[in-house]
């Protein structure tokens, strides 16, 4: 079934590869059509006050994102929280309806689609929660949670579908046994395989993680990770991965998108990223992460302290965003706004002393 | 299915008992309520065996209009008669037992017209929400802010006075509070991630409501059902007192008080013991409520 489905999807994009945009047609790494297209998205929540709740302002969790992830591999979006990452992988799994912008998924605008339309994309693009705890229906049972899908877009007998929720428990390493527990007999870790499982359901082409191991206990991470990986590699899966944390992209993804209120301030490929981050705020926050061996530690530049909070997203400081906090500032990065400029092969960064290299932002 | 899935089966089956094991130790820890389920089972019991029970089942109008003896009117509490016999000289404690049978219909009638209506209510009203929720809940709101009995009584006055007609009467004051408690259940429930996890897979909204929601919010329906059914029963008596509920001869409680009132204090007993029935159903229903209320909440939370 599976195969049959990325024939088709494939097939179809094909026909519409004439109308690749500019900014991937300049991109030397594409070989073939990204499964996701993310084209100038923004997602604003208006803030309403006053007797009338009327809007007094908004807030730009999303403000003007672009992107594309490509078949099988691992995009993240690595962000403090706040930034808005949460918002936009919801946003492209079309839980939330954007503000503006366009998603594109194997070629279709899925941006503006009414939930009847969505329902085959649904099944093509599941998201993986934060926390397991409260992505499952505590008052259901396992096996009940896992054929949720089928049962919802009606595939398969009874029998089918017990089958198919047995090869999917033992696909995630959990005992078929669990079969008809309750979420609250199980551990985070294996709840989370459950809810990994659920997504799995309807053999999806994109997976959102949203922080899919933040509420997991350390020694548990490593081997939810691991099966995330082995999953990907047997599936052909494409992960959307949103995270706090960037040494956990260190290894899993492909490519990086450092984002901060509601904007990428880098992008790059993971390696690159690392190696030499460009951006300021990448630097502050390859810093954070804590040195493990001594060889890191000789790598390593001199450690800079993240300063201050995450300002209000209501109220964004003027200019540059992060300006407040950045250790590069200077007088310019309080007045004017920095876009996103090349900086390499497959790797831009927002930040005004770059200089006025090519825009390469769409907008 | 194999014999692997049939053990599983099983071991999941001792979870679940185990679990009710836990939820019954809980429950027993509760004398109180105890007491509670044990006078409503008893009630039940009463009520489904009244006409073995009773003595005089034919003085309750059990397979006919109630009989009369005028011979023995006003007979004080005794062997034959324990709590004597009203005006017609009918036995009151066997129109006490058959009257268990109207109390509990009237209840579970009421209650099941209260929670049909009022918990699709609260739980459109609390998940769609919008102006159609806002239309719902203004609707609810302005049954609450009227006495229940008040809005029972403006509501039966006008219909013809019967047992049935009073059942109607309490069903339709009732199922607002239903709908205010589910509303306010769902609002909290709807922000869980599993909500919006069933909305990712493409759920509907029909189903995400009672699918998802509603076995999230059916510990505190069960709780208020139970405390409820006294309640209920107890303006249904009300009604019946006031003569707009089961006419004469029907030995409904609240019928048999206001028949006796006229015969106080001489023939205290005619009043007396229907009441003490009402006071014992009320009681049962309030003590196993509240025993349902201190499991249920720990096990909800």
């Amino acid at each position: 079934m599976r195969t049959q489905d990325t024939d088709t999807s494939s097939a179809s994009t094909a026909s519409s590869g004439e109308t690749v945009t500019n900014d991937t047609a300049s991109d030397p790494h594409l070989e073939e059509d990204p499964v996701l297209k993310v084209r100038d998205l923004k997602k604003y929540y208006p803030i309403t006050g006053g007797l009338f709740k009327t809007k007094v302002g908004e807030v730009k969790a999303v403000d003007g994102v672009s992107f594309d992830v490509r078949r099988g591999e691992t995009y993240a979006i690595v962000g403090e929280s706040g930034c808005g990452k949460t918002t936009l992988g919801k946003t492209i799994a079309r839980l939330h309806a954007p503000t503006s912008g366009t998603v594109e998924f194997d070629g279709t605008d899925i941006s503006s689609l009414g939930e009847r339309e969505l329902k085959p994309i649904r099944r093509e693009i599941q998201v993986v929660y934060q926390d397991p705890t409260s992505s499952l229906n505590p008052r259901k049972r396992i096996k009940d949670i896992v054929a949720e899908p089928l049962i919802v877009h009606d595939i398969g007998s009874k029998a089918e579908r017990s089958e198919r929720v047995k090869s999917l428990l033992k696909r995630v390493d959990l005992p078929v046994d669990f079969l008809y527990r309750y979420p609250n007999e199980l551990s985070g870790g294996q709840k989370q395989r459950v809810a990994i499982a659920r997504a799995l359901t309807l053999n999806p082409t994109l997976l959102v993680l949203d922080e899919p191991t933040s509420a997991l206990d350390v020694s548990v991470q490593a081997k939810v990770i691991a099966l995330l990986e082995e999953l990907q590699r047997d599936l052909n899966l494409s992960y959307l991965l949103i995270t706090h944390d960037l040494s956990l992209t260190k290894n899993i993804a492909d490519r990086i998108g450092v984002m901060y209120l509601g904007k990428f301030m880098e992008r790059a490929n993971a390696a690159e990223l690392f190696r030499s981050p460009q951006n300021p705020y990448t630097e502050q926050l390859l810093s954070a992460i804590p040195i493990v061996e001594q060889s890191e530690a000789e790598l390593k530049p001199e450690k800079i302290q993240i300063r201050g909070e995450t300002p209000d997203p209501s109220d964004p400081p003027s200019g540059c965003s992060f300006h407040p906090r950045c250790h590069r500032a200077i007088d310019a990065c309080s007045s004017d706004e920095p876009s996103l400029v090349d900086v390499g092969a497959d790797h831009d960064s927002r930040c005004l002393l770059h200089g006025d290299g090519d825009d390469s932002s769409d907008t | 299915m194999g014999t692997l899935t049939s053990e599983n089966r099983s071991e999941a089956m001792e979870n679940r008992i185990e679990s009710a094991k836990r939820i019954a130790y809980r429950f027993r820890q509760n004398p109180l309520s105890l007491a509670g389920l044990a006078i409503i089972l008893g009630l039940v019991f009463i009520a489904v065996f009244a006409p073995y029970i009773a003595r005089h089942p034919q003085d309750a109008g059990y397979m006919g209009e109630p009989a009369v003896d005028f011979a023995n009117r006003f007979a004080e509490p005794s062997w034959e008669h324990p709590f004597g016999t009203d005006q017609a000289g009918r036995d009151i404690l066997s129109r006490v037992i058959f009257g268990t049978r109207y109390s509990l219909v009237l209840g579970v009638f009421v209650l099941t017209f209260a929670i049909g209506i009022g918990v699709p209510v609260g739980l459109v009203a609390g998940y769609v929400g919008g102006a159609l929720g806002t239309l719902l809940m203004r609707i609810t709101d302005v049954f609450l802010s009227v006495p229940p009995l008040v809005l029972a009584l403006a509501v039966a006055v006008p219909l013809q006075p019967s047992l049935r007609n009073a059942m109607i009467a309490i069903a339709i004051v009732w199922w607002p509070w239903y709908a205010r408690l589910v509303y306010g259940e769902v609002v909290s429930v709807r922000e869980e991630q599993f909500v919006e996890a069933s909305r990712g897979i493409g759920a509907s909204r029909i189903r995400i409501m009672f699918r998802e929601i509603l076995p999230n919010v059916l510990a505190p329906i069960t709780v208020k059902f139970s405390l409820d059914m006294g309640y209920a029963i107890l303006i249904g008596a009300g009604l019946g007192f006031l003569g707009l509920g089961a006419q004469p001869p029907t030995p409904e409680w609240g019928t048999m008080i206001s028949e006796g009132r006229v015969y106080l204090p001489a023939q205290w007993w005619y009043s007396t013991f229907p009441g003490l029935a009402i006071f014992i159903a009320v009681l049962g229903f309030n003590l196993l409520g509240d025993g349902l209320r201190d499991v249920f909440d720990v096990e909800v939370k």
